[in-house]
């Protein structure tokens, strides 16, 4: 901003002050250029990414890169180890057409790992974009406006904060997973509309922290002198520079969302197994773990493919959200 | 600090109750009445059921009584009463027993921490206790030895603690350990000999030791850039002084205020290891519940869970106000 200035200076008539100004000067960069060069910077954060942009292109393609139909059984090729390993403790050789081997009832292991993508990736994201819509903007009146609606919101903090999550979770898909709600989507919609419920207070409560700060700064007193209104206040002052927040925490809702899946489909509540080709939410992670788990010894990749798949993402994300945190607040970075 | 308090500890009632009414009214949807959710026993005919309503006090209306005299004659009322009373109803499943029977009631002979909540506590226990007496000193010579490779593994390994979820830890070493090398047994059956214990309270603690060390390195980086830790050194007091006396026991005030909460998330969220270690706890007896549909034992389990976390949480603050005298609450 001060090399603009000097360049405008009408004193700066001559050829040379001109010349060095012009030197000195370089395109204006925004916040959000310089963020993003500290975020391609950052070695874990790119990784994290490159692993995350890797899962959802599996997630969207899971027909063409799956090498089986994850719901075939192969009857007489149960139990396959992967494979790389010529003697298992069933006496079974793996084959190359079964790269990570097959469950009991012979399906391929690595086609329903693919197909498990597809719902960790939309039980990250779809839950996390409803909670930030409603989180941001009720955050954002209850902090700007104060009053009564700030109050309410204060409460319903106390009261979730309360509530251990991971139960409420466990409670809503018991009581109503034999509902329509429970039914739609495979049981997914339900475990959406709980994850919004619980976590849209989080946002909120953060988002209102972040309005009580700005709405005090001289920038939105200038807004309001030259009659600026409190919506466009709201919107193009106090909006963008609360979004550095709000994205560092989708970072870390996302996996929080995904951890929860795999908890819920590890107790037989989360995703509704399918037996329909057609479906396109056929298995979860969370479901192959406790499909895996009487199996740990005759074939412990059911469990540990989607268990290093949970892992892989979920700290994918972590180191993401640590990255985009330090690239959007310089001021936290030590 | 007092009325402080008392406020927050009258707060935790509302609270309490609406967890109660949410989780009720939840698990009121869920199909089928307490007498036909059993498939696998004879069903019970009509008109015992009637009379298993009247006793149970099933016949009442849900929530507000608006007929009979009383508003509060209820089934949501009496149980809110019977369980301030420490009843928390019978179990759907274990017939003849009730909720707070198989939560805390140990088998004959033996003390209350053998009981399925005893269990699981001293599992909380000892895994906070393996996450406090490695994370603390690894947090502290981690902000010590700042920048150095050891500060980075620290940090490497506390960044994969904190984002990789115990039951993926629990899977990976059950088939390292049971699976592979045989050291110890997938479903453990005797749990009397302390080394059985080692494992699952590793897994479970885990993600609480990284939190730890996390914890302290960055208190601890807080507290040696403050002007009274200069002061020390000009007074020219040795390195262990400065140590022990004054950057210590300034930056472990936050550590010690998460140790309840931390407890408190340790119990409540051993289920999923507990369930894969088949440890006799009362996560596992939840877990079994959810399976069975035991729909009062989930309830019940439920409340008491939702009541250590509030009292964990008041303790945050009980303990802040002890520790730092520099806070002052409202």
């Amino acid at each position: 901003m001060t090399t603009t200035a000097q360049t405008q200076t009408p004193s700066a008539k001559s050829a040379s002050a001109a010349e060095t100004a012009k030197v000195l000067s370089r395109p204006s960069r925004s916040f959000w250029r310089d963020a993003w060069s500290r975020l391609l910077h950052n070695k874990a954060a790119v990784a994290g990414a490159l692993v995350i942009l890797f899962f959802m292109f599996v997630a969207i393609f899971a027909p063409l890169l799956a090498p089986h139909n994850p719901l075939e059984l192969n009857s007489g090729k149960g139990f396959l180890p992967p494979m790389w390993v010529e003697n298992s403790s069933t006496g079974k050789a793996g084959t190359p057409e079964f790269i990570l081997g097959t469950d009991n009832l012979g399906r391929d292991v690595l086609s329903r790992v693919i197909y498990g993508a597809r719902v960790s990736m939309v039980v990250g994201f779809i839950p996390t974009l409803i909670i930030v819509v409603v989180g941001v903007s009720l955050g954002m009146i209850s902090g700007y406006f104060g009053g009564s609606t700030d109050n309410l919101l204060m409460r319903l903090t106390d009261i979730v904060y309360a509530f251990p999550d991971l139960l409420f979770f466990i409670i809503v898909m018991t009581a109503l997973r034999a509902t329509a709600l429970g039914q739609f989507l495979n049981g997914l919609f339900l475990l959406f509309v709980a994850l919004a419920l619980v976590n849209w207070v989080g946002v909120a409560r953060l988002v209102r922290g972040q309005v009580l700060s700005l709405k005090e700064k001289d920038f939105v007193l200038a807004s309001r002198a030259v009659g600026a209104k409190d919506t466009r206040i709201m919107i193009r002052h106090i909006l963008p520079n609360s979004l550095g927040v709000i994205i560092v925490a989708m970072a870390f809702l996302i996996p929080g969302a995904i951890i929860t899946e795999a908890i819920l489909g590890y107790l037989g509540l989360g995703l509704r197994p399918s037996t329909d080709p057609t479906d396109i939410f056929i298995t979860s992670w969370g479901s192959m773990l406790l499909e895996g788990q009487t199996a740990i010894n005759n074939q412990p990749w059911i469990l540990l493919a989607p268990a290093i798949a949970v892992a892989l993402v979920v700290l994918s994300f972590n180191f993401l959200g640590d990255g985009l945190r330090d690239a959007l607040d310089p001021r936290l970075r030590e | 600090m007092t009325t402080y308090l008392i406020r927050r500890i009258f707060w935790m009632i509302p609270v309490l109750l609406l967890v109660a009414l949410i989780t009720f009214t939840l698990m009121h949807q869920a199909p089928g009445g307490p007498w036909d959710r059993d498939p696998s026993r004879r069903q019970v005919d009509a008109s015992t059921q009637e009379a298993l309503n009247k006793k149970f006090g099933l016949d009442k209306p849900l929530f507000v009584n608006i007929e009979g005299g009383n508003p509060l004659d209820s089934q949501f009322f009496t149980y809110v009463g019977n369980a301030i009373q420490g009843d928390l109803g019978p179990s759907y499943r274990q017939r003849g027993r009730d909720v707070q029977d198989i939560l805390f009631e140990p088998p004959k002979g033996k003390a209350i921490w053998d009981s399925r909540f005893g269990y699981s506590m001293r599992l909380g226990l000892l895994a906070l206790i393996l996450a406090a007496f490695l994370g603390i000193p690894l947090g502290i010579l981690a902000a010590l030895r700042r920048n150095t490779i050891f500060d980075y593994s620290a940090l490497f390994v506390s960044t994969i603690g904190i984002s990789v979820p115990s039951f993926v830890l629990a899977i990976f070493l059950i088939i390292i350990l049971a699976g592979q090398l045989n050291l110890i047994k997938i479903i453990q059956r005797d749990w009397s000999s302390p080394g059985a214990w080692l494992v699952p309270a590793v897994v479970l603690g885990f993600g609480t030791f990284a939190y730890i060390t996390r914890l302290t390195r960055n208190s601890m980086l807080e507290v040696m850039g403050q002007d009274y830790v200069r002061t020390a050194k000009a007074k020219g007091l040795g390195g262990r002084v400065i140590i022990t006396r004054h950057m210590l026991r300034n930056a472990l005030i936050p550590v010690m205020t998460i140790m309840g909460p931390a407890l408190a998330g340790l119990i409540t969220g051993s289920f999923i290891i507990e369930t894969m270690f088949g440890f006799p706890g009362s996560g596992r007896e939840y877990v079994t519940a959810i399976g069975n549909r035991d729909y009062s034992m989930i309830m019940g389990t439920t409340l008491i869970y939702a009541l250590l976390i509030v009292l964990a949480n008041l303790t945050v603050d009980i303990m802040y106000g002890f520790l730092d005298p520099r806070i002052k609450v409202k």
